[in-house]
């Protein structure tokens, strides 16, 4: 028998409150407990980065994070890119560029390098391919999903130059 | 079998209390990079989860007044090659935190963590013990510290008995002209393990042209991390080039005791030991000239 524990969090901006078993994965407690199914498993192993979400500033697997250690905590997922119905320019370029197939680890590659382009607006195609060498894409061969991120770098640069 | 529980200890006090009275049920969690994987996958049995990442001394790294490096077990790499201190003084363990996963597990991962998980191929050890680093050991019972190159025992297997937790990894000054490198061998680019690594420090003469002292430490070639004191001791009083270089090289071949696996020869380790030793030699040298 094992109890479950009050976890308080933030996540996307909103104050959420869950029941999480001592072991359970954050990835299982967002998918499975609180609707949130952006975040996909891939290989449940830290391998893959389907499941990356921001957690208090920092690209992580949540695969590889205990649902409990989420406890007063900030956590940014695929779910709150977007701004409303507005997609971010990302998500946008990764549309435009169709740098996706299936589909499986394109949350995780556009929560990776909003994560990177946030820190580094100006990061250049080799430190993206670096920085993405954690997400795993088994479909498109990766060249579009670069050049998807590149531009998205580009758009971002634009709306902050505009604002 | 998942974990029965999980605690926060907001203090050491409080960890040390939780693993005095747990013992074996429970195990020290921080950037769960290996650890979560184990119990996912049945590798590995934990009751209590206790969460050290609450604990400042854990989490911080301070340089002492003598010129060391104190690292907090439980301190993400990300946090630690982030530092331009850090990269100026210690540029040995930049290049080991910073390709240890990818950017995903650098923000969980710690090099305490990578020390206790004791793999024979993890990526920060030889780094550690070709800095002489001192394990800092804390028990409700006693205090202690142990050398790096004493700490793992063979795969999965260090010298931490159950109530105690590695608090802090303590990095020795370094010497003046001297300079230190880490390098792996693996398949690509990124995210891969260790065939093979090795790690240098090296101390030369004033005038660059002699080496005074030399450590040099070897991975995925045993049980376990080895320190290689025929590799060092081959090439103190010799003067730096490529004969002392290759002699060391030859020591490191002689002192590896791989196996074949699915990630390489026992052959093919034995020669990548002394290629990435002399390779590690040679950027320790040009580190040590530049310092």
């Amino acid at each position: 028998m094992t109890d479950k524990l009050h976890i308080q969090t933030t996540i996307n901006g909103e104050e959420v409150e869950f029941l999480a078993a001592p072991g359970q994965s954050l990835l299982a407690a967002l998918r499975d407990d609180l609707g949130l199914t952006g975040s996909k498993e891939g290989c449940n192993n830290g391998n893959c980065g389907a499941c990356n979400v921001i957690l208090d500033g920092a690209l992580v697997n949540a695969c590889c994070v205990l649902a409990p250690e989420v406890n007063g905590k900030q956590l940014v997922t695929i779910e709150g890119v977007a701004d409303g119905a507005n997609l971010h320019p990302l998500q946008q370029a990764f549309l435009e560029h169709a740098a996706l197939q299936c589909g499986i680890c394109t949350p995780g590659f556009i929560v990776a390098a909003k994560a990177l382009l946030e820190a580094e607006p100006n990061a250049d195609e080799d430190r993206i391919r670096h920085w993405l060498a954690g997400n795993l894409c088994r479909c498109t061969g990766y060249d579009k999903i670069v050049r998807a991120v590149l531009d998205g770098a580009d758009r971002m640069r634009a709306a902050t130059a505009a604002s | 079998m998942q974990a029965r529980a999980y605690a926060a200890p907001p203090t050491l006090d409080d960890a040390l209390a939780l693993l005095a009275e747990h013992g074996a049920d429970a195990r020290v969690l921080a950037g769960g990079t290996d650890l979560i994987i184990q119990v996912r996958e049945n590798r590995r049995d934990v009751g209590v989860m206790v969460d050290v990442k609450a604990i400042r001394e854990l989490t911080e790294f301070t340089f002492l007044a003598d010129g060391s490096l104190r690292i907090g077990a439980a301190t993400p790499c990300a946090r630690i090659y982030g530092d331009s201190q850090v990269a100026r003084r210690f540029p040995a363990i930049i290049d080991s935190a910073s390709l240890i996963g990818g950017v995903q597990i650098q923000s969980r991962a710690s090099l305490g963590g990578n020390l206790c998980n004791s793999s024979p191929a993890a990526d920060s050890i030889p780094t550690l013990i070709a800095l002489g680093a001192i394990a800092e050991i804390r028990s409700k019972r006693q205090e202690r510290e142990v050398l790096v190159e004493a700490f793992c025992t063979g795969p999965g297997q260090n010298v931490l008995a159950a109530d105690e937790l590695l608090v802090a990894l303590r990095i020795p000054a370094p010497a003046a002209h001297s300079g230190a490198a880490f390098q792996r061998f693996i398949p690509r680019n990124e995210m891969d393990i260790s065939v093979t690594n090795a790690a240098a420090n090296v101390t030369l003469s004033a005038d660059g042209q002699t080496f005074t002292a030399a450590r040099i430490a070897i991975g995925a070639v045993a049980p376990t991390p080895l320190l290689v004191p025929a590799a060092g001791a081959a090439l103190v009083g010799q003067p730096v080039g490529e004969a002392a270089i290759e002699a060391a090289a030859a020591a490191s071949r002689a002192a590896a005791r791989p196996i074949t696996d699915m990630r390489g020869s026992a052959d093919q380790r034995r020669h990548l030991a002394g290629v990435l030793t002399a390779r590690v030699l040679r950027t320790a040298i040009e580190r040590a000239r530049a310092s």
